[in-house]
């Protein structure tokens, strides 16, 4: 609840190359995409809650099924895929720090490894994928799921369905959220070319920022994916 | 406000449109196509959602004419299902959640706030192309045979039992989400970061408040219909069977995820509609609106209580009767806010200066049947009453008074109210009475005697009925031609008017209000120097006011 | 239907007059609120009235308490109208212990219904009148909706799973049945009759019908020849029994492997039929077939009645093959207050 004027008079700040003609400084520029790009992450987050909540009620209802098919994902990929979009988001803050000291090759250094990490968490994904198409674990025609646990001894039918809305909910999620890492990379390369170009330095570099937010978010994602999709149940083997 | 906008002197009385304005800054399509200037956005809105518009009353029009008849006689029913499918996928997503906020809000935040223009004007624009492209997925549906599923493409028939349109008019929807979420995003910064110096929250007017609380609705609902709709689309492309009860997925999952949104997106079609209201309550009884607080608060509780009250459309739908017994008590809970604004507007006007102006007959239209219409909600909210009345005509009815009577009306009266303001031009006083008058009667005619039909408990969406109901159809299908005439004067003497309509002057309704400081159509920038705010937005008696009046002729 | 130009629908439920009181009450509200805010404003528009162009609105005189006094008095009419719409809601979904089974199941587009002394029907429902009837309903494809207006009770159809309604006819006639819910292509022409006839022409309305064996008694020939007696023997032990005896199963607890308990009711012998292994019973192998796509959903209803007709162990089942035919109250017997429609939580079938 301010109260205060939020907003100058025209005229009052200099007028800077990078400010846009609706705002009247840079600070009130900032202000302003910082609080868009959270809200556009809100989206995101009720975006994904749709799917989590889906998730979880089918979870609650197909136990056991959810169990077995969560068994057979690869979990040493997906830890490697987690350090590796942990270590893309320091690579990114990196990359800002590097814009506040003026470094400009820094900028883009960090933002070319932020581009390599994000492409090797997206290459380890396609081969989990490929794996998925080699044992028929992709839902579709060709479905197939044999679980290997002691305790189901028979393919039982309704069981594989099950599993086939377990396999459906994990590409459908960790689908959406490789295509949210594709935009990012290409977001990126934009921005490491315009770094390149000196676009950015301490007193303006916004959409380095920006994308920073979002690049973080996307990583949050992965860490709910990874331990309800790989990890939870567990136990049931 | 405090700082009245001092225009350049006129130049050329003879040409009379010499000052600049945001019209005639630059012509060209060119202009238009690529213009970042939140007043020419809004004006494409309105042409976009006029068209929208049309096309859902033609096919309101069609569904009305077949229903004359018990049997059907005019369409087969697969036409017939295809009609009120396209009805409400039109009006709903096309028309009702973008029209006041895109239209009236993109013009008017800007200059409500005393701002040059909103914070991120090339994802305005961007948000108008999206909506015309999710336009242009659900028109690729409709020219190829249409959508059969119901505007709620309930599940398993969306998914495995229908056998048209569905996945293009799905993904027309979720792209059109998009443009939602790009408006409403804008106005939340934009109210946040770019208000005058001195403006504080309290000294918003209440239509700010209430696209405020529009917007939040906005950016958390419509992600949860995307997703919803992407499911939708997944499931019927491959068979996944997360709503297919035989291959174990859950199809009442889809109506919680559906009406998660859906359910809400009922008050971004009328909260928007009770802030334009309380501008022409004031502006029309020139008085501070009372108890302001309670009505600001008021948007903001209804956009909170409405996220908590989805599970009212599946009373019988399978829903535990416990859960069902929460939802009924919380939807009670959401008619209280809107009380209180009924009383507050109600109370305005005591004591007022009251005028009768086009808008404000809107404006009174607006209060009586929304009243109606709200108080009928909370008797299908009532368990008891809902089990019978649930998707019978009652439900039509019920909120038809809402988006019909509400939302379109407040649309309407908000549109008479700043169109001076929008293109500087008057359209003529006694005309756009009649047709205030012919959408009120026709309005009741139509929908009063469905309330009666559901009662009876002739159900929704039938292409045929049992020949009882047929008087009280017909008299239905009577009204809605008189409506229809109420809807086309407005479209023919509002694009006569910016020909041949006599010039407004700045303020034709001696209204305060920072958007008439400025000059009427406002240049592009929209304020000469930024105006500073010293007191709240309805003070009307103060000097300054009264001496503005006394110079300015003003239609009164 | 008897007026060419009804107002108001039939009554003729031992409901619809509790239904009807709470709507007209509600109605008199709403016309009574409508009313006073139309005639506040029409008389403020003659009262106050703009008299000179300049002339602006009095000051505000804020009233903290009028801002109170009607956010409290709509809280509570409405909160008490909720308790009154909640008490008449519990009441329609709360069988009376003596109501009988029919089964209904909805398909695109038409009704099915069974009696449970065997008698089948499309778009009609005869019954008498002063009996309470319990529907048991589900659905082959989409989600319907059974909705008889003149008794003021609907419920929604839902393929995968059981709900029901009841109602208790007070006054023979023919009524409207409509499927409320849309469902595709001939949605409005899935409609049909309720016909309720007087106790003695019911009796010889059956006695007319095509002979058919009872719900039970069908439910047994199937539990014969799907061969489910050679695992649900009763009285078998050891290792002759591959699955539990399911005498006196129906209605009470199950504890099942995993440690959860739960009521065998209808939803959970159908589950049990269609997917043995989701809720497997504590002490037995999963080695028990499905029976998804061999049995139709009639089928499935008839099997439930057979199960549910099984007395405790070691009485002999009330309506078994070659039984004597199980009237009403032989089903009715086996109903317990686990009976309720409403099983299933928010989106959850069993």
């Amino acid at each position: 609840m301010a109260s205060e004027p939020l907003m100058e008079p025209h005229g009052h700040a200099a007028h800077h190359r990078d400010l846009a003609h609706q705002f009247d400084s840079l600070d009130q520029q900032k202000e302003s995409s910082t609080l868009g790009t959270w809200l556009f992450l809100v989206t995101e987050i009720m975006f994904f809650g749709g799917l989590f909540t889906a998730y979880v009620i089918y979870r609650r209802l197909y136990p056991q099924a959810f169990a077995l098919a969560s068994h057979t994902l690869n979990v040493p990929m997906g830890a490697i895929n987690t350090a590796i979009l942990i270590g893309s988001s320091l690579t990114m803050v990196l990359a800002i720090w590097a814009a506040q000291v003026s470094w400009r090759k820094g900028i883009v250094l960090f933002l070319g490894l932020t581009i390599l990490l994000g492409s090797a968490f997206l290459g380890i994904k396609s081969v989990e994928y490929r794996e998925k198409f080699e044992t028929h674990h992709v839902p579709g025609p060709t479905f197939h799921f044999v679980p290997e646990s002691e305790h189901v001894k028979v393919t039982d039918p309704q069981l594989e369905r099950h599993a086939s809305i377990f396999f459906s909910l994990y590409f459908i999620m960790t689908g959406l959220h490789a295509l949210h890492m594709i935009i990012g990379i290409g977001i990126l390369v934009v921005l490491a070319v315009l770094s390149w170009k000196g676009k950015y330095g301490p007193e303006y570099h916004n959409p380095l920022e920006m994308t920073g937010l979002y690049w973080h978010f996307v990583d949050i994602v992965w860490i709910f994916l990874f331990p309800l999709l790989y990890l939870l149940g567990a136990h049931a083997r | 406000m405090n700082t009245t906008a001092t225009a350049p002197v006129t130049t050329t009385a003879e040409t009379g449109f010499a000052r600049p304005n945001y019209l005639n800054a630059a012509y060209g399509v060119r202009s238009w196509l690529l213009t970042r200037d939140h007043k020419r956005i809004a004006i494409l809105y309105l042409i976009s959602v006029t068209a929208f518009f049309a096309l859902g009353s033609l096919f309101a029009l069609l569904i009305r004419l077949e229903l004359l008849t018990p049997e059907g006689d005019l369409f087969q029913p697969d036409t017939y299902n295809r009609l009120f499918t396209m009805h409400g996928v039109v009006m709903v997503f096309f028309f009702l959640i973008p029209s006041i906020p895109a239209v009236l809000g993109n013009f008017l935040v800007p200059l409500m706030i005393g701002a040059k223009d909103l914070a991120f004007p090339k994802l305005n624009l961007a948000s108008w192309y999206v909506y015309n492209l999710g336009g242009i997925f659900t028109l690729w549906a409709i020219v190829h045979g249409g959508v059969d599923t119901g505007w709620t493409f309930y599940t398993p028939l969306s998914t495995h039992y229908s056998n048209t349109y569905v996945i293009s008019t799905a993904l027309g929807i979720f792209i059109t989400g998009f443009s939602s979420i790009f408006t409403g995003l804008n106005f939340i910064v934009t109210v946040h970061r770019m208000r005058a110096p001195g403006l504080t929250w309290f000294r918003l007017p209440l239509f700010i408040w209430s696209t405020y609380a529009t917007s939040l609705i906005i950016v958390l609902g419509t992600p949860v219909i995307a997703i919803t709709l992407l499911l939708v689309a997944a499931e019927r492309v491959l068979h996944l069977g997360l709503f297919d009860p035989a291959l174990g997925g859950d199809p009442v999952l889809f109506q919680h995820l559906f009406w998660f949104y859906s359910h809400p997106a009922v008050y971004i079609m009328i909260l928007p509609a009770m802030g334009v209201v309380s501008e022409l309550v004031a502006a029309f009884a020139r008085k501070k609106i009372f108890g302001y607080r309670f009505v600001a608060f008021a948007s903001i509780a209804i956009a909170v209580l409405g996220f908590l009250v989805w599970g009212h459309h599946m009373f019988v739908a399978g829903e535990s009767i416990y859960a069902a017994t929460i939802f009924s008590v919380l939807s009670m809970l959401v008619a209280i806010p809107s009380a209180v604004k009924v009383f507050n507007w109600t109370a305005t006007l005591y004591q007022g200066s009251i005028s009768y102006q086009t808008p404000m007959l809107y404006a009174l239209g607006f209060i009586g049947l929304f009243t109606l219409g709200g108080l009928t909600g909370v008797m299908v909210a009532t368990l008891g009453i809902d089990v019978h009345v649930h998707d019978t005509y009652f439900i039509v009815a019920h909120f038809h008074y809402i988006m019909v009577g509400g939302a379109i009306m407040g649309y309407l009266g908000g549109l008479h109210y700043w169109w001076p303001k929008i293109s500087g031009k008057l359209y003529p006083a006694a005309l756009s009475k009649l047709s205030a008058l012919l959408v009120f009667v026709g309005f009741n005619l139509t929908f009063f005697p469905q309330f009666i039909l559901g009662y009876l408990g002739m159900p929704r969406r039938y292409w045929s009925y049992p020949p009882e109901f047929q008087v009280l159809n017909v008299l239905s299908t009577a009204g809605a031609s008189i409506l229809g005439v109420g809807y086309l004067l407005p479209l023919c003497y509002f694009i006569w008017s910016m020909r041949y309509g006599k010039d407004s002057g700045d303020n034709p309704w001696g209204a305060v209000g920072l958007e008439w400081d400025t000059t009427s159509p406002p240049p592009t920038e929209n304020f000469y120097t930024t105006p500073v705010v010293t007191h709240g937005p309805y003070e009307y008696n103060r000097e300054e006011v009264h001496n503005r009046m006394s110079q300015e002729a003003t239609l009164g | 239907m008897s007026s060419p130009f009804p107002l108001f629908p039939d009554s003729a439920s031992s409901l619809s007059g509790d239904v009807d009181l709470l709507f007209i009450v509600w109605s008199v509200i709403s016309i009574f609120f409508t009313a006073l805010i139309a005639g506040l404003i029409l008389y403020f528009m003659v009262r106050y009235r703009r008299r000179h162009p300049e002339e602006v609105g009095a000051e505000e005189k804020a009233a903290l308490w009028l801002e109170v006094g009607w956010s409290v008095i709509p809280l509570v009419i409405a909160l008490a109208m909720f308790v009154w719409g909640t008490r008449v809601f519990f009441n329609i979904y709360r069988p009376p212990a003596d109501a009988v089974e029919y089964t209904a199941i909805g398909r695109q587009w038409m009704w099915k219904v069974q009696h449970p002394e065997g008698q089948r029907e499309i778009n009609t429902l005869h019954m008498p009148v002063g009996q309470s009837v319990v529907m048991k309903m589900t659905s082959e494809d989409v989600i319907h909706s059974f909705y008889i207006p003149a008794f003021r009770v609907k419920q929604d159809v839902i393929p995968g799973r059981y709900t029901s309604l009841w109602f208790h006819a007070t006054k023979p006639g023919v009524y409207h049945l409509f499927c409320a819910e849309y469902c595709g292509g001939e949605h409005s022409k899935m409609i049909g009759s309720v016909i309720v006839m007087e106790p003695r022409d019911y009796e010889s309305w059956l006695a007319g019908g095509a002979a058919g064996k009872s719900m039970v008694a069908t439910g047994g020939d199937l539990f014969q020849s799907l061969a489910c007696v050679t695992c649900h023997r009763a009285g078998a032990s050891g290792r002759l029994a591959r699955g539990p005896a399911l005498e006196g199963v129906y209605g009470n607890q199950v504890k099942l492997a995993d440690g959860r308990t739960v009521i065998a009711d209808d939803n959970y012998v159908r589950e049990s039929i269609l997917n043995p292994t989701a809720k497997l019973v504590a002490g037995w192998d999963p080695v028990m077939p499905t029976f998804q796509g061999q049995v139709t959903e009639e089928q499935l209803s008839q099997l439930i009645a057979y199960v549910r007709s099984l007395g405790p162990v070691g009485s002999a089942p009330a309506g078994g093959t070659g039984g004597p035919n199980a009237g009403p109250t032989d089903t009715a017997g086996g109903r317990t207050d686990s009976n309720q429609p409403q099983t299933a939580g928010p989106g959850t079938p069993h």
